[in-house]
């Protein structure tokens, strides 16, 4: 039975979405290539039930003391090293900055081709996908030729479900890495944000061009703060140095999907609509009723944000009795 | 200290994007063309290390013959050397792409000496391979690290930070290192007139270079199914809270 890799993207344990979604996607690819759906995870981190839980029957640990922290050169080869020895059929990731560098560096080893940011896939003996380019704007329809095919999938593109209950053996592969591959390990780490982030806030509220000014954007602050959401923003704000570029929402920026996306006088370019389309519910509030962000929204107020989103916040006020 | 920048030229959408009738490229008859975002970025931060520690910047793009245009907006930027890999107009698969940009280096090196940096942009804003400065940096035997959002001059070669949902990861790199950085960086810069004036007469090199196909080929660009998407107007002004907070309300996120 031929075998198709999950590469786990994970930081020191912590399991991101995104991997989920990568296993939930890899076990019907599995199934359309008869194949055995089996995980890496690279570092000691212990993901064998949760692994088992979305249906790997397999979990190849890749071992090194090296791999205690991420760094992109020896996850690479680690990687690398383990397809050269397993030899399967295909090797996935999610489309993530790290899954997709990760798969990078392993196919720039392997001196194979790298499909990122897939939507579908047809296995065969070559295989044919839809992928994203332009963040999402664009479909592309492309072949993929290679001994064994490497691949990523776009975040976001589906929901992650456990399924196909497994109890995964586990297949201990020690990797052979020297000291040249510590150039590029994480060094250190500053957290800036804790709690709910931008890309997994339940809520997003969100400012454009319309917001018209650095302090306009207290009133947008004020309401994520009622609805325990972030405050994110357009690439015509961070350009204007009104906010962070943290904040923005775009093909650039963060990919967000929120339960609720709330955009305050956006007009919805391209480079911002991709970083937002993934949100489950989108509400634009815009003098413009012609704006492409309230015709793509599903709601939509058709007024002047700097009165509407006081007036929401003190309507959550009135109803919490505060 | 010696950068080299590389760049691609890319349509500059707005609220929509078109594709070709033959399906092979995006419809650019009424749109402009920019270099790529993150690599414009890219080329700011490289101006900006050489203005402090002296140097040059070498901006090399592999793309049409038009893509002299990016090259020349590089020179109005601070771009102090210029180099144009000609495809022929078609974009390249990212492992042709990566073995023409890596010869291309290596021939550079070896008349001017060896690039301190090399940076590209995070991914293209067009194709979004995520993989072309990867595979080049491999080629050369050189650490990459991709995402990156800050960079200081060490006397041991770089501090890099990689932006993350929750904050930096830090990166200690040598030299010679190569970075994929991403907008954010900084606020790239305008052009001034006189840089304008200088830029149409930078000197660009033309290297002429191929690489056999890699195993990923495109067969046509289309655009994502619209969403049948009806937009409920919930009000016309501030007294559209109600029926807000009655949504937000059901979504469960009051």
């Amino acid at each position: 039975m031929s075998i198709l890799l999950v590469v786990l993207e994970h930081d020191r344990g912590d399991l991101p979405v995104g991997s989920l979604e990568a296993l939930t996607v890899g076990r019907d690819l599995a199934a359309s290539m008869d194949a055995s759906l089996e995980a890496v995870v690279v570092g000691d981190a212990d993901l064998t039930a949760v692994a088992g839980e979305y249906g790997a029957t397999a979990v190849h640990q890749v071992t090194n003391e090296m791999l205690a922290d991420y760094g992109p050169d020896a996850w690479g080869e680690a990687v690398a090293q383990l397809v050269r020895s397993v030899a399967p059929a295909a090797v996935m990731a999610v489309g993530t900055d790290r899954g997709n560098e990760v798969m990078a560096q392993v196919a720039a080893r392997l001196d194979l081709p790298f499909v990122a940011n897939c939507l579908s896939v047809e296995a065969g003996d070559t295989w044919s996908m839809t992928r994203v380019q332009w963040g999402g704007s664009l479909l592309e329809d492309s072949t993929l030729t290679a001994d064994t095919k490497l691949v990523s999938f776009a975040h976001h593109a589906i929901e992650a479900a456990p399924g196909g209950a497994a109890s995964p053996t586990v297949k201990t592969f020690e990797a052979d890495l020297d000291h040249s591959y510590t150039a590029t390990m994480i060094t250190d780490r500053v957290v800036l944000a804790s709690g709910v982030t931008l890309s997994t806030a339940p809520v997003v509220v969100s400012g454009g061009r319309g917001v018209g000014s650095e302090d306009a954007f207290a009133p947008l602050e004020e309401l994520a703060e009622l609805l325990g959401g972030r405050v994110g923003c357009s690439r015509a704000v961070t350009n204007n140095g009104w906010r962070p570029h943290s904040d923005q929402v775009g093909q650039t920026g963060t990919r967000i999907a929120p339960e609720i996306y709330i955009a305050c006088g956006i007009s919805g370019a391209i480079q911002h609509w991709v970083g937002a389309m993934a949100s489950k519910n989108i509400l634009a509030i815009n003098t413009d009723s012609d704006a492409n962000m309230v015709t793509k929204a599903g709601y939509a107020v058709i007024a002047d944000l700097h009165e509407v989103v006081p007036a929401i916040s003190a309507e959550i006020r009135r109803r919490r009795g505060q | 200290m010696r950068v080299l920048v590389c760049v691609k030229r890319v349509p500059a959408p707005g609220a929509k994007i078109n594709v070709t009738g033959d399906g092979l490229a995006v419809d650019t008859t009424h749109l402009g063309f920019t270099t790529s975002p993150h690599e414009e970025c890219a080329l700011e931060e490289a101006v900006q290390i050489i203005e402090r520690e002296g140097g040059e910047v070498v901006v090399l793009t592999l793309g049409p013959a038009e893509a002299e245009e990016q090259l020349r907006y590089a020179a109005s930027v601070g771009g102090t050397g210029f180099v144009l890999i000609p495809n022929g107009g078609a974009d390249w698969d990212p492992q042709r792409t990566a073995s023409a940009i890596a010869d291309a280096i290596r021939a550079l090196e070896a008349d001017g000496g060896e690039f301190d940096l090399i940076m590209f942009g995070n991914e293209s804003a067009d194709a979004g391979g995520f993989q072309v400065g990867v595979r080049v940096a491999h080629k050369l035997g050189r650490p990459i690290v991709n995402g990156i959002k800050g960079i200081e001059v060490t006397p041991e070669g770089f501090t890099a930070h990689r932006a993350i949902d929750t904050g930096v990861e830090v990166y200690k790199l040598p030299k010679p290192a190569v970075m994929g950085v991403k907008e954010g960086i900084n606020l790239p810069r305008y052009p001034t007139m006189k840089g304008r004036l200088a830029s149409r007469k930078a000197e660009i090199a033309t290297m002429e270079l191929n690489a056999p196909a890699g195993g990923q080929a495109m067969l046509k660009l289309h655009r994502p199914p619209e969403q049948p998407s009806t937009t409920e107007i919930l009000g016309t002004g501030p007294e559209a809270a109600a029926a807000i907070v009655d949504l937000l309300d059901e979504l469960g996120v009051l």
